[in-house]
């Protein structure tokens, strides 16, 4: 039988706050443990929460650009449960008034289609602890540097049907984020957290299977590989006649397995119920208006516009406004650029993208410490006028990396200039010729590639320095008449 | 509303992690019974044109700005849990997953 996955993703951003959500300790990342906590955020009897209004300025920004209706009036409730990384025995999050209601994402696939993955809601909420386990004691111990943490949980549809939408929907949201700049958005340092529900069906059936939840991916590729895993699984179990049960499983990213995480019986109950000491928030039109005016072109906006306004393919805009500041050092060179924007930008995709790798540097402290866009539009302008050649380019663009000089003074220096002087061109030319007449035969008989040879033969003459298309016309004149 | 039986004492008693007798929850499921009774008495009224409420608190909109504040000093968080160790509070071994 064919069956199709059905996949809902469960996506917890960090807000990045200077203070926690409902307390003034700093959200400062890597402190020594316990050293930003107070009695609210660790729970003690009669303290009183209180909300902290740039979490929920950016909440609602962060909705806004998920295209999600902005609740009126929102709420925060207790959800209860235990554990020792949650020192008040509850979670104070959003049950049934979330901050922000139904929206949308849409994505772009490789294949070059767009998907709309619907948003259910996103909520705000506080995050947990941090426990720390020494090999071989026989105790943990309790950090609650992150206990208050404020959190945006986001609650997709389950929209997906395969890892690869669920990829491209969680990069895409992780981009918006980054955009907007509410959050850190980073896997690895858990400022962004995932967990998936995923089920499977029979091709073609409406009814949903019963869905697992699958947690602890914290790579863009674990996701990927989770997911895949999990549909494989659940395909098995079900062609072997195994009755798939709900329940949460975890993500093994070492076997590139899930593994059950609590027992069925231990079934959540949560016992939701109003925070008491929290006050409902209502926003009005006026201040979402004011927070909408603060929204940035996002990600797949500037997509679009760098393929319409620059020419260049999908492909290329894609990988351009993956980043934020990648796509600004972009424009900041087009700026200064007189030639097409597709050469600037395959430059900057090939040759700048190589050497941030190389240095393992983000493209901020490249523009800051090694070379500012305006550099590399001078750079491409030198090709454009003619002064060197695209080969050439590579090689002074590599000094200017070496040495952090200006393209201009590369070429001063090295004395490279592209010949383009046809009477200087013809002499070499006619030199090779003369020097070369067993190839000139060949070529006048019709092997018509030796010309190859003479190019080259040139470009050695010249030390590179000739100007191709240039010296393409005269041999072939030359060539040509006899 | 049913009764509440010892069931529901059980589990109750089971998510809030605590241990009864039989006795215990004997009472417990008369004295749950009552209360869900008298809390039932509400449907007795016409509540057709009352909003339901959502929250007890008449205020709205508490809200504080996102400045740093002072947080607790080390030596006084280590003396608000009964052990402590490398400025963590120690707990029984957890067994994750
Ligand atoms: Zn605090």
């Amino acid at each position: 039988m064919e069956y199709e996955a059905v996949i809902g993703l469960e996506v917890h951003v960090q807000l990045n706050t200077a203070t926690k959500i409902f307390c003034s300790c700093s959200t400062e990342f890597g402190a020594a443990p316990n050293s930003h906590v107070c009695e609210i955020c660790m729970g003690q009897p009669g303290v009183l929460p209180v909300l902290n209004r740039e979490a929920l300025d950016k909440a609602v920004k962060a909705g806004l650009s998920l295209n999600c209706g902005i609740s009126d009036y929102s709420k925060f409730d207790r959800k209860n449960y235990f554990y020792p990384d949650l020192p008040k025995g509850y979670q104070i999050s959003q049950f049934d008034y979330p901050i922000c209601g139904k929206g949308y994402l849409d994505i772009d696939l490789s294949d070059g289609s767009t998907k709309r993955v619907g948003i259910t809601r996103a909520h705000l909420e506080e995050d947990a602890g941090k426990l720390v386990h020494t090999e071989g004691a026989g105790y943990s111990l309790v950090d609650l540097n992150r206990a208050g943490v404020p959190l945006l949980e986001i609650v997709s549809e389950p929209d997906m049907r395969s890892s690869e939408e669920a990829f491209h929907y969680l990069k895409s949201l992780r981009n918006i984020m980054k955009y907007i700049g509410v959050s850190d958005v980073n896997l690895e340092e858990g400022s962004l957290r995932c967990d998936a529900n995923i089920s499977i069906r029979p091709k073609g059936d409406d009814k949903l299977g019963t869905k697992v939840e699958v947690k602890n991916m914290n790579s863009f590729n674990g996701v990927r590989k989770a997911i895949d895993h999990e549909i494989e699984r659940q395909i098995f179990a079900a062609e072997n006649g195994e009755r798939i049960v709900q329940e949460t499983r975890l993500y093994d990213a070492a076997a590139n397995k899930t593994h059950p995480m609590r027992s069925k019986e231990e079934a959540n109950d949560y016992r939701y119920f109003p925070e008491p000491d929290l006050p409902p928030v209502c926003v009005t039109p006026e201040e979402i208006d004011n927070i909408r005016k603060t929204l940035p072109e996002l990600p797949r906006e500037k997509m679009r516009r760098f393929e319409k306004d620059y020419n260049i393919t999908r492909q290329d805009a894609i990988t351009l406004t993956d980043d934020f500041d990648l796509a600004a050092y972009f424009e900041e060179c087009l700026k200064g650029y007189k030639g097409e924007p597709k050469k600037a930008a395959n430059w900057i995709q090939a040759e700048v993208m190589a050497v941030l790798n190389e240095l393992s540097m983000g493209i901020t402290e490249y523009a800051a410490k090694m070379m500012p866009a305006t550099q590399i539009a001078e750079l491409l302008n030198f090709v454009e006028d003619g002064t060197i050649t695209g080969k050439m380019a590579k090689d002074v663009y590599a000094a200017m990396v070496d040495t952090k000089k200006t393209a201009k003074q590369v070429i001063d220096e090295k004395g490279l200039k592209q010949v383009s002087d046809s009477g200087e061109l013809e002499k070499v030319v006619d030199k090779v010729i003369n020097d070369n007449p067993g190839e000139v035969e060949k070529y006048r008989s019709g092997k018509k590639n030796v010309i190859g040879f003479f190019v080259g033969q040139i470009m050695k003459e010249t030390r590179g320095q000739a100007n191709p298309k240039m010296v393409n016309d005269i041999l072939t004149k030359k060539l040509d008449q006899a | 509303m049913p009764e509440i039986g010892l069931k529901d004492v059980e589990n109750t008693a089971k998510l809030a992690k605590l241990e009864f007798t039989g006795a215990e929850k004997e009472k417990f499921a008369g004295q749950f019974s009552k209360i869900v009774k008298f809390v039932e008495k509400i449907s007795e009224l016409n509540t057709d044109d009352i909003p339901p409420t959502t929250h007890a608190v008449e205020k709205r909109n508490v809200i504080r700005e996102d400045s740093v504040g002072e947080s607790m000093p080390i030596d006084v968080f280590e003396k608000t849990a009964p052990k402590a160790l490398d400025r963590s509070i120690v707990v029984p071994r957890v067994i994750e997953h």
